[in-house]
């Protein structure tokens, strides 16, 4: 039922994700923030049951960190930590797996903005945008019609913002509250949110 | 044999005839017996589980680990809901939690005495939702934890820690079909906090949460009377009314209404009332 959107743009990405956290007929909370900054320069948006969520997406983070401190400051690239995250899923999937969708994007000084797909069964693909969940049936389509080389950070916001009224539109389920991320040199930073996540 | 005095047996302590009773029933559970031909299943609402096949919304078939343990196809016994009506929010005095005291089995009610306010120290509480073993059990062992790390740290666990050792507990045992709905409420030195905790390892942080079968039916109450400036008094009295309106209508839900009230000094019940003693024009 999660929503989970990316676009890259010329100099970074922006992430979006819906803010309910739900179970059956019961919205628990409208305030959850689905977007874990892995490192400075590297989120993931994660959609899928609570606890998989938090125990897969805190796991991955911890463990860059661990690495960070380890290897004396090395960050590690986006593709480097996209594809650890897949390693993870996939030595998770025959014994316990993480049923969790993501999307991992980061900001490097070489490959630029990148924007990476990882699916619940361990795939892998790197793509210029994308979007998990029932979602994608709605917005992909638009996000293929204007989707360009070269975009600009607001270009990419406007395009997140067409998609999210879309699904206001469109869809079944009630999301009124999204968190928007970008992610460029400066690190991650939150462009908008519906609800405060700070708030209890 | 004018002096004879007989010796009365002492009477059985009332852990030994929960645990006796806890053994034996589930809290607020409905069953499903899975033979589509049974008798307690007059409307045809019992789902029978599609052994061996593997439905969009279970790919990863999580009762696969009961299944290797029982050698054989055949489904547990009883299907488990989060029955019970339970509710805990706060307010400027401090936080109330609000419970029922039914513990059902379909359509037989087990007993209707339950304590499903369960101590995880002086400052912290645990409510009970789902079934009463496992509530208990993991609830317990989490305030074994507390002590010991109470007396380790010479101050009371912390709510957002204890309500992590609970969600990892849980999360690890997620492929055992556990049914736990709790909430863990209480003081530390960041102020008042209430986690919902459940069997699939969620662990949510809210100002006002409802859990059990009769929760929505709560919710209603509360969603639309609680504010956050309300006295002692008129936070109480709200707890009591949404039990009593969750009572009404779910039939899971019911026996006496238990209110605990916890503060900065700790926690105490400050409010027990037999449900079947009510009016229901009661407001």
């Amino acid at each position: 039922m999660d929503s989970v959107l990316g676009v890259t743009y010329k100099g970074g990405v922006i992430l979006a994700a819906d803010q309910g956290n739900a179970r059956s007929i019961l919205m628990y909370q409208k305030n959850l923030d689905k977007i874990t900054s892995l490192s400075g320069h590297t989120a993931l948006a994660c959609s899928g049951p609570h606890a998989d969520v938090v125990n897969f997406s805190e796991f991955i983070a911890k463990n860059i960190k661990l690495y960070e401190f380890s290897k004396d400051g090395t960050v590690l690239s986006t593709h480097a930590q996209a594809n650890y995250c897949r390693n993870e899923l996939a030595k998770a999937l025959r014994k316990g797996p993480y049923q969790v969708n993501n999307l991992l994007g980061g900001f490097d000084k070489k490959a630029g903005g990148s924007l990476y797909f990882l699916d619940y069964l361990a795939s892998l693909q790197k793509v210029n945008f994308g979007a998990q969940g029932y979602c994608g049936h709605f917005c992909l389509s638009i996000m293929d019609r204007d989707w360009k080389e070269g975009l600009t950070k607001d270009e990419a916001v406007e395009i997140i913002k067409h998609c999210i009224n879309e699904i206001h539109t469109r869809f079944l389920i009630a999301q009124p509250n999204f968190i928007i991320k970008n992610i460029d040199a400066n690190g991650v930073e939150i462009v908008s949110f519906g609800e405060d996540p700070a708030s209890a | 044999s004018l002096g004879q005095t007989f010796r009365r047996r002492p009477p059985t302590t009332g852990g030994l005839r929960f645990r006796a009773v806890a053994a034996a029933i589930v809290i607020g559970a409905s069953a499903f017996f899975l033979s589509p031909t049974d008798a307690f299943d007059p409307f045809g609402n019992v789902q029978s589980h599609q052994w061996g096949k593997t439905s969009l919304d279970d790919p990863f078939d999580s009762n696969r680990n009961l299944k290797k343990a029982s050698k054989s196809n055949k489904p547990p016994p009883l299907k488990f809901e989060h029955g019970t009506t339970t509710v805990a929010f706060t307010f400027e005095g401090g936080i109330i939690a609000a419970v029922d005291s039914r513990a059902s089995i379909g359509n037989f009610v087990g007993s209707k005495t339950v304590e499903e306010v369960l101590p995880v120290n002086d400052y912290i509480i645990g409510t009970m939702a789902g079934g009463a073993a496992d509530c208990s059990f993991w609830i317990r062992l989490l305030r074994s934890q507390a002590q010991l790390h109470e007396l380790d740290e010479g101050k009371p666990m912390s709510v957002a820690r204890a309500s992590r050792l609970l969600a990892n507990a849980l999360y690890q045992n997620r492929g055992l079909q556990l049914s736990v709905g709790t909430m863990i409420m209480g003081f530390d030195d960041t102020g008042a906090s209430i986690y919902y905790v459940d069997n699939t390892g969620t662990r949510i942080a809210g100002d006002m949460f409802a859990v059990g079968s009769g929760s929505t039916f709560a919710l209603g109450i509360l969603d639309t009377e609680r504010r956050f400036d309300m006295s002692e008094e008129e936070a109480i009295n709200l707890g009591i009314r949404a039990i009593r309106r969750a009572t009404y209508r779910d039939a899971s839900s019911g026996g006496f209404i238990n209110v605990y009230l916890i503060t900065k000094s700790g926690w105490k019940k400050v409010f027990r009332d037999d449900l079947a003693c009510q009016d229901d024009t009661a407001p």
